[in-house]
């Protein structure tokens, strides 16, 4: 089993290598990378608006729940639900999520072009398929999921205020106070990091998983449930190891 | 031409090419004929460069693809178009774009130039109007002709076919053999086709090559096929069991 591991990392790191051996035609890689910049970024907005929304209010509510001793402000909610959305429900959420949307569909994308040939065309036109296919698609998603994130992080505590001053559990003011009080730059600088990572590990990860994709359908379907399975594995390890080594 | 000598190729402890010598030549129709099972497809894989056979050399006009440099194989790769038997058209693109891509990657034309070198290959395979469409929108001939005209959108030297008449009707099979060595001829193309359809050996195959159990059991041109039949049970077999398909 440990042997498999390191045959598949080998491999892994050898198709991430001839991504970047060599270079097409920069119109096109630039054409190609604003499609995918579109896809992953526009296309993934409404998912992670509405996650995010739900997500803040949910915490706030939860964060009340808990918060029985009167002698604790109720600020402290604010607190809790702007600090643990930027450290942690942001990025990993926001990303475990997109492991999903976006994985899935990076896998099932080349999977498919795999089982019909077309990849052995572009190999045949001379084209190296890895830099074409899925080189556009990791720029794309390094570019546009910690941008993802940032939205994510103000809806999600745009959600908890929302939920807060809907249901009464605390004022406006308070909300913001507590927010404010303890936060600092190099928790949204953090969750950049994290958010980066991840975007990498989705679309490599997906990509790698489609590009070896065997069979035909249901080999597609399988390639885009381990795109899926391992990617989101791998999020919430690099979740821990960040968390370890940068707070 | 193409010339190919002590090709063996294994998957794994299993041989699937034995020992494979033979000449395809230039502005001739040259098909690869045998059963299922046969080596055919491998052996066209490894001429195109998807497998790497484990002995010998593949020379396209005398250059060795299993020895060159990467820029130098690219500039061979450039020389060769390919018709995949399932087509292999991109489907996120539409007709014109698919029959553009080559052009895109590897020429300086300018747009207006592209478009017009797509009209004209679309034209050269008798398909008009059918430019903004999407492969899944057109028939399997249509897509055929289209795949043929994207292999020879560039200046292409070396034109591989495989199983061009697969899941086809008999007449649309017909005119894609007749397109195929239109432009075989036309072009003066090394056309290496990967077939079982007899029809089509003995209605466009200028050299034929018969495979059998991964190992070459026969070649030469059609006015000799059929006296071969007579003397190699393994080859009667195969074209008797052909036409009966």
């Amino acid at each position: 089993m440990n042997l498999r591991f390191f045959y598949y990392f080998g491999h892994y790191l050898l198709f991430m290598k001839s991504m970047i051996a060599r270079p097409e035609k920069t119109r096109i890689f630039f054409k190609r990378l604003s499609d995918e910049m579109y896809k992953i970024g526009i296309g993934s907005l409404p998912i992670i608006a509405i996650t995010s929304l739900f997500i803040g209010a949910v915490t706030t509510v939860q964060t009340a729940y808990q918060l029985v001793s009167g002698l604790i402000s109720k600020s402290v909610i604010g607190t809790i639900v702007s600090d643990s959305t930027m450290l942690e429900l942001g990025p990993t959420i926001s990303c475990l999520v997109l492991s999903g949307k976006v994985g899935a569909h990076i896998a099932s994308e080349i999977g498919n072009m795999r089982i019909s040939e077309q990849i052995d065309a572009l190999d045949v036109m001379g084209i190296n398929a890895p830099g074409y296919l899925a080189l556009p698609k990791i720029i794309a998603g390094m570019l546009m999921i910690p941008l993802l994130n940032i939205v994510a992080i103000t809806l999600s505590i745009y959600g908890g205020y929302a939920a807060g001053e809907l249901s009464g559990i605390l004022t406006h003011e308070e909300f913001i106070s507590g927010a404010r009080s303890t936060f600092k730059g190099f928790t949204v600088f953090f969750s950049t990091v994290k958010a980066f990572t991840f975007a990498f590990i989705i679309t490599s990860v997906s990509s790698y998983q489609g590009y070896y994709t065997t069979g035909g359908a249901l080999g597609v379907g399988e390639s885009s449930t381990r795109a899926v399975v391992y990617s989101s594995v791998l999020v919430l390890f690099f979740d821990y190891i960040l968390a370890e080594i940068l707070l | 031409m193409i010339e190919i000598k002590g090709v063996n190729k294994l998957f794994e402890d299993r041989q699937v090419l034995f020992d494979i010598n033979a000449t395809f030549l230039s502005g001739k129709n040259n098909l690869i004929i045998g059963a299922s099972g046969g080596g055919k497809s491998v052996m066209m894989k490894c001429m195109v460069g998807l497998e790497h056979p484990d002995t010998g050399t593949i020379a396209f006009d005398g250059r060795d693809i299993l020895a060159l440099e990467d820029q130098d194989l690219r500039d061979v790769r450039r020389e060769i178009g390919m018709l995949f038997q399932g087509t292999a058209l991109f489907d996120s693109l539409t007709v014109e774009q698919n029959i553009a891509f080559p052009l895109e990657m590897f020429s300086k034309m300018s747009t207006a130039e592209i478009r017009d070198r797509v009209n004209f290959c679309l034209k050269r395979v008798n398909l008009e109007n059918i430019n903004n469409k999407f492969p899944s929108e057109i028939s399997g001939g249509m897509k055929k002709r289209v795949g043929i005209a994207r292999a020879i959108a560039l200046d292409i030297k070396y034109l591989f076919c495989d199983e061009p008449n697969s899941g086809l009707d008999p007449i649309t099979s017909r005119l894609i053999d007749e397109l195929i060595d239109e432009i075989t001829k036309e072009y003066g193309i090394t056309n290496v086709i990967n077939s079982h359809d007899m029809k089509t050996v003995f209605d466009i195959g200028d050299h034929i090559i018969f495979l059998y159990k991964g190992k070459k059991w026969w070649e030469g041109n059609r006015a000799d096929l059929k006296h071969a039949q007579k003397e190699i049970k393994e080859l009667d077999e195969f074209i008797k069991a052909s036409y009966f398909e």
